[in-house]
């Protein structure tokens, strides 16, 4: 057990991250590698909604993506991370009226609410949607303030992101690849899922919770950034090209977000952001042994919802060999 | 078992393959369907100028054991339908190309104009197209005169669920091109859907959109294959003319009148 007490981590996403603060907080020792240094927009996680919404995942996800995800909010306010526990409000459009009955019909913990209440939830939202449904028990954060809180955290611990690849010089201890996409060589059932995302600032919107608008060709969901800042997103394309976001679905994007609220229209346009997530052919993520590593990988589009029960099992196999539920192993 | 082009496949059920929760989960909706057919698209998965961004998941599709069709999905125009018809066959390998050319861009419903141009030029360069069309008969007229061997009418436009929303225009175009391989294509909510195409003597159906987004889509696949199924089974054994006036299965005769 000595030996497996000393952990060198590749990546520093929201996976590698929170890996590493689990396992600093276990006693473990620590070391973390990525060529490209402390996290930034050149990892998927930089770019995510931050949205902690299991529910709202588990309407369409497998069921463990809803049991896992249920930890995530408590997980990152022990890291000292922002969590808004506002809940999220899902509306659709008047037309699409089916798709909201079918959504509360499907989702757990959700409370439909009339005009009345919904204006009364979200004031600058009266008067545009019939009905809505809110999830009370949901949360969200700034995915780029919460890498910067672990970051740090690590860094006062006297574990520091070093700039370096892992995976060519070894290191010592047991190696961990959380590096995303970058593992997909020794990952053959590794893919990507590209997303994309914009942010928008406007004078004209408050919103206190994440917002979902469900719609059957461009769903779309708004996370309140503060001061005036919304990140709406996100495209799912079967596609593992990472940058330069396409016309098509910024346009998708931008309109559906005209439908949710027109004052988004006279919004300035901070960013528009494109990556590629990774996943495997079940869109669930993985512990797995492989080659005499551990790979925590595929973490889809939760990164921030699952990656706090992921770096949980994964610290409990390193620390009290207890198998976790979603490990395979690759003899090949 | 229908022949498309020359090429006998062995179900009557063809599947797309977006909207599904994962990957893992569109497989499982294939196997229990016994769908013989998958639509791919390719313009959105490739995306952009270098055009191979979907591999992981077109490999993922190749393995499902099944042919593929791959479509022009999303194209607005002829000479996009065209060069990315081009492109799928790069891609895939294959002469066969499911061709839409939206004219909606709200309703999705298919530019009569631009897509018997389309299937003129792509006939033109060896493709062997499969139409999305209405039920227009003149529409599928063109079409044929263009090249095509196979026509798709919708059955109600892309995504709704509506079913066979113009049953007597879909029986007269069946009518009228008896020997053509029709396929009814997009608008199925519903197995009973699938069902009543089938009796009507289409000899397949493809839809998506039903399967991928239902509570849980492999069960619902396994449906509308049974369904696809009984629909020709009932069609093949000549069903009775509907009449209007009641004829008891049993005969009258020794019964007593009552008035």
């Amino acid at each position: 057990m000595t030996e497996l007490r000393k952990v060198t981590i590749a990546g520093a996403g929201v996976t590698g991250l929170t890996l590493a603060a689990e396992l600093v907080d276990r006693g473990v020792k620590v070391r973390i590698a990525d060529p490209a240094g402390a996290p930034g927009p050149h990892g998927c996680s930089w770019w995510a909604g931050g949205m902690l919404a299991p529910e709202c995942e588990g309407e369409s996800a497998d069921p463990a993506v809803r049991r896992l995800g249920r930890q995530a909010a408590d997980w990152w306010e022990r890291q000292g991370a922002e969590v808004t526990r506002g809940g999220t409000l899902v509306v659709a459009l008047n037309r699409d009226a089916g798709e909201l009955e079918r959504f509360a019909r499907r989702v757990e913990r959700g409370r439909m609410l009339d005009a009345e209440a919904l204006g009364h939830l979200e004031p600058d939202l009266a008067g545009r949607f019939e009905r809505g449904v809110l999830i009370e028990s949901e949360a969200h954060l700034d995915p780029r303030a919460a890498l910067g809180v672990l970051h740090a955290r690590l860094e006062a611990r006297g574990v520091t992101v070093e700039r370096r690849d892992p995976m060519v010089e070894s290191s010592a201890g047991t190696l961990i690849d959380a590096r995303g996409l970058a593992a997909s060589a020794a990952l053959p059932d590794l893919r990507g899922v590209r997303g994309e995302m914009a942010i928008l600032r406007s004078g004209d919107l408050r919103l206190g919770r994440p917002v979902r608008l469900l719609h059957p060709r461009y769903p779309l969901y708004v996370v309140p950034r503060g001061q005036g800042r919304f990140m709406i997103g996100a495209t799912q394309i079967e596609s593992s090209q990472r940058r330069h976001p396409r016309v098509r679905s910024v346009l998708e994007l931008l309109s559906a977000a005209y439908a949710l609220h027109p004052a988004l229209a006279e919004a300035d346009l901070l960013e528009i952001g494109s990556d590629a997530r990774p996943a495997f052919p079940d869109n669930l993520p993985r512990i797995r042994k492989k080659g005499g590593h551990i790979h925590v990988n595929g973490l889809f589009r939760h990164g921030f919802l699952l990656s706090p029960s992921m770096a949980m099992m994964t610290a409990d196999l390193i620390c009290n060999d207890i198998e976790p539920e979603v490990m395979d192993e690759d003899h090949g | 078992m229908p022949l498309f082009y020359g090429r006998e496949i062995m179900s009557r059920m063809m599947l797309g393959t977006t909207q599904y929760p994962s990957p893992a989960i569109m497989a499982e909706a294939f196997g229990r369907s016994g769908a013989g057919i998958a639509t791919v698209s390719v313009r959105r998965e490739a995306g952009g100028a270098e055009g191979q961004g979907g591999g992981a998941f077109w490999q993922l599709v190749q393995r499902l054991g099944v042919t593929l069709l791959p479509n022009t999905a999303g194209c607005h125009s002829a000479r996009e339908a065209v060069t990315t018809a081009q492109m799928a066959r790069e891609l895939f390998d294959t002469r066969w190309i499911k061709l839409e050319v939206i004219g909606h861009a709200d309703t999705l419903q298919p530019d009569p104009f631009g897509l018997v141009e389309a299937a003129r030029i792509l006939t033109e360069e060896g493709f062997e197209v499969f139409p999305y069309t209405t039920e227009d008969v003149v529409l599928g007229e063109r079409l044929l005169q263009a090249g095509c061997k196979v026509l798709m009418p919708w059955g109600a436009p892309i995504g709704t669920g509506l079913g066979l929303n113009n049953v007597y225009g879909l029986r007269s175009l069946r009518a009228q091109f008896p020997d053509v391989p029709m396929v009814v294509d997009a608008g199925l909510g519903l197995p009973s859907h699938a069902a009543a195409a089938m009796e009507m003597g289409f000899d397949a159906v493809l839809l998506n959109t039903a399967v991928a987004r239902a509570g849980d889509p492999a069960a619902m696949a396994e449906a509308f294959g049974e369904a696809v199924r009984a629909g020709r089974r009932g069609f093949e054994a000549d069903p009775m003319a509907p009449r209007d006036m009641a004829a008891p299965s049993t005969p009258l005769i020794g019964k007593a009148f009552l008035e």
